[in-house]
């Protein structure tokens, strides 16, 4: 009987070798004349051990990694195929505690199926989502939604189930379901892996969406920066529609409902939701000033859901498992699971989904098992270029939309970036106002203009120019970025000048500053 | 290896009646059109105005908003070099002065024998395998002062 082994075709695994490891499997296969099935599969988010080799055993998927090209040999010499012991196993995959500690949700198939087929994400109960909303119909779909006290994933923590009803409630014929998949924040890689590890859950959450709220055309925004998504998400949409989950009288039932893939053009600020509409209309992805509200005037002027890749991700389970058993996850406003990716100088880097809640702490030194580098951790940043720096003495912030608030943050995304103690916090204060400068759209003045005083502002800081007053401009430049920017790129672009200048002043000249005082 | 046709009127005639029923139609036009010739040659805007029904300035407003499309053809082989934080957390500042101190450009620039052109990019989403590059459409992790040297030379062979 032919031993199916699982390879990962994430961008992920790819970048440090899947793909020539898998090529040796293919190659040793032919010259032994070995019975195997190579599956090429999404990955489980524990990047550190990619290329990850997965060999399906009766008692489970058993793992070894990191692989290299050259281990192959020697890892077949050394029965894998029987599951055997090598110094590069690691045991049962689900028994590892990175990913057992999890409560995968939204990842549930992750790593599990392959992302190219649509029976094998039915045979994993892939599809149910949709029976369940077609067989209770739009209304009880999107009031499901609003149940499951699901709030936007991709950054401003919008409850989702209200923009569905907001739009449902809309008497347009034509309507639109728009997912953002412009995932520019860097620290975060949530979205990419699910479009490359299980597209089609994206497409079940999206579809449910079009039913709910009465949309039979929807759109994908991937970021050019994502060509292997762009292609799997092409290729599962394309199987989809083959298979009859897409189109006219979608798995039998009466609504119609079909989408395409488009990309971006290389913009951060087209992953904010108007600028991504205009980009999607074929204009200069300038942000809209709102209202009105994407789903009274969206797309072509027609309402539209617009959501990120994750909560349409979500969608399929909480439709599966029910809005009461969703909503048991969680604390306080923030209901369910959120995938946190631990990124940067990080010795675990990868995806973690699990209840919200989660202290910084535990993410950092426990789950991501502290830097790369093995130095002392200094500072994190959360949420991306437009999150906040934090300091140790914050990490018992639980992982929460308001208790980040409260700390003057922002979990954004979920990208959590771990800098050591060589990090030099002025020069990162700098890059955020520097980053906003080259991205922002131009629409408006304190965005524009206020970034590039910005970077002038810290140099002149850090030069010790006029610092104490230079100081309070830069503040007060902050104030006004913050409350005068239409768009979360001005207005957050403060959160990680702020902090670093809050938590680290002496990187900023503070004790120098002092002592010359002192002389 | 990316080899582009040199500027054809009538070709990128064809690509802009391909798309010219589909909804806000110009991005996808506009990457076909950079995927063909290696950038969006300015001889294509009148003609896509025309056909969209759009000003020029309109358009040339579009093109000129997005940092992938180019007045040029890059070189042979394009080096995305990552710029952003959580690459930054990794060294990858010292990478990008080696890179273009090898390949005796600036970012954004084109070597002399126009093997390669080199370009920041902010973030390639493999920040948990940080500093990350990308090789045209191949994408590299982990990478190091030895690996980032392999990948040069690899680009300028």
């Amino acid at each position: 009987m032919s031993v199916r082994i699982y390879i990962s075709r994430d961008s992920g695994a790819l970048c440090v070798g899947a793909q020539e490891v898998a090529m040796q499997f293919f190659k040793l296969a032919e010259q032994k004349g070995l019975d195997i099935e190579i599956v090429r599969t999404g990955s489980r988010g524990m990047y550190w051990l990619e290329p990850l080799v997965e060999v399906a055993r009766p008692e489970g998927r058993v793992g070894y990694g990191p692989v290299k090209p050259s281990d192959v040999e020697e890892l077949i010499g050394a029965g894998m195929l029987d599951g055997k012991a090598h110094r590069l196993s690691l045991g049962l995959v689900e028994e590892i505690p990175f990913f057992k500690s999890q409560t995968r949700l939204t990842f549930k198939h992750c790593g599990i199926v392959d992302p190219r087929s649509l029976e094998d994400y039915k045979a994993h109960g892939g599809y149910k989502g949709l029976a369940k909303a077609i067989e209770i119909g739009p209304e009880a779909t999107v009031e499901e939604v609003v149940n499951s006290g699901l709030r936007g994933r991709g950054g401003a923590g919008f409850p989702t189930g209200i923009k569905w009803r907001t739009v449902a409630a809309t008497p347009q014929q034509q309507k639109y379901i728009v997912c953002n998949a412009d995932e520019g924040d860097s620290g975060t890689f949530a979205d990419r892996m699910i479009m490359e590890g299980d597209p089609f859950v994206l497409i079940e959450g999206m579809t449910i969406a079009g039913i709910a709220v009465g949309a039979s055309y929807g759109y994908v925004y991937i970021r050019s920066e994502y060509p292997d998504a762009v292609e799997a998400m092409e290729i599962a949409v394309r199987a989809a529609r083959a298979g009859g989950m897409l189109g006219k009288n979608i798995a039998g039932s009466k609504y119609d409902y079909d989408m395409e893939v488009r990309m971006g053009a290389g913009a951060y600020v087209c992953g904010e939701e108007t600028s991504l509409l205009e980009s999607l209309e074929g204009k200069r992805g300038e942000v809209r000033a709102k209202p009105p509200l994407p789903a009274h005037v969206g797309l072509f002027g027609k309402p539209t859901v617009i959501n990120n890749v994750l909560s349409l991700a979500s969608v399929p389970i909480i439709m599966i498992d029910g809005a009461e058993f969703y909503k048991n996850f969680g604390m306080g406003r923030s209901r369910g699971t959120m995938p946190i990716q631990l990124a940067g100088n990080i010795k675990h880097g990868g995806l973690y989904e699990t209840a919200f809640g989660i202290t910084l702490r535990a993410l950092v030194d426990e789950v991501g098992g502290g830097t790369r580098t093995g130095r002392p951790v200094r500072a994190v940043q959360v949420g991306g270029p437009l999150g906040a720096y934090f300091p140790r003495e914050l990490f018992d912030t639980p992982f929460d939309y308001e208790a980040f608030t409260a700390a003057d943050g922002l979990i954004g995304h979920g990208g959590i970036v771990v800098f050591d103690d060589t990090v030099d916090m002025a020069k990162q204060a700098r890059f955020a106002m520097e980053f906003c400068a080259i991205e922002s759209c131009g629409k408006c003045t304190p965005c524009r203009i206020g970034s590039t005083r910005g970077v002038e502002l810290v140099d002149k800081i850090v030069a010790g120019e006029n610092r104490e007053a230079n100081l309070v401009v830069l503040e007060d430049l902050c104030h006004t970025m913050k409350l005068g920017s239409l768009c979360a790129l001005g207005g957050f672009t403060p959160y990680p000048v702020m902090s670093a200048l809050t938590h680290f002043p002496e990187d900023f000249g503070a004790k120098k500053k002092r002592l010359e005082a002192a002389e | 290896m990316p080899r582009y046709e040199p500027w054809n009127a009538d070709r990128a005639g064809e690509i802009i009646a391909r798309h010219r029923h589909e909804e806000g139609a110009a991005l996808p036009i506009l990457h076909e059109l950079q995927a063909t010739f290696g950038c969006v040659p300015e001889a294509a805007i009148p003609l896509m105005a025309e056909v969209l029904n759009l000003s020029r300035a309109e358009l040339h407003g579009t093109v000129t908003f997005y940092h992938d499309f180019r007045k040029e053809p890059p070189g042979r082989r394009v080096l995305k070099l990552c710029r952003a934080e959580s690459c930054q957390a990794m060294g990858s500042d010292a990478l990008a002065a080696r890179a273009e101190q090898k390949l005796g450009v600036e970012m954004g620039g084109t070597n002399t024998d126009r093997s390669v052109t080199l370009e920041a990019v902010y973030c390639l989403g493999l920040c948990h395998s940080s500093p990350a590059a990308m090789l045209d459409k191949h994408v590299y992790g982990m990478l190091d002062q030895d690996k980032l040297d392999r990948l040069i030379d690899e680009a300028q062979r």
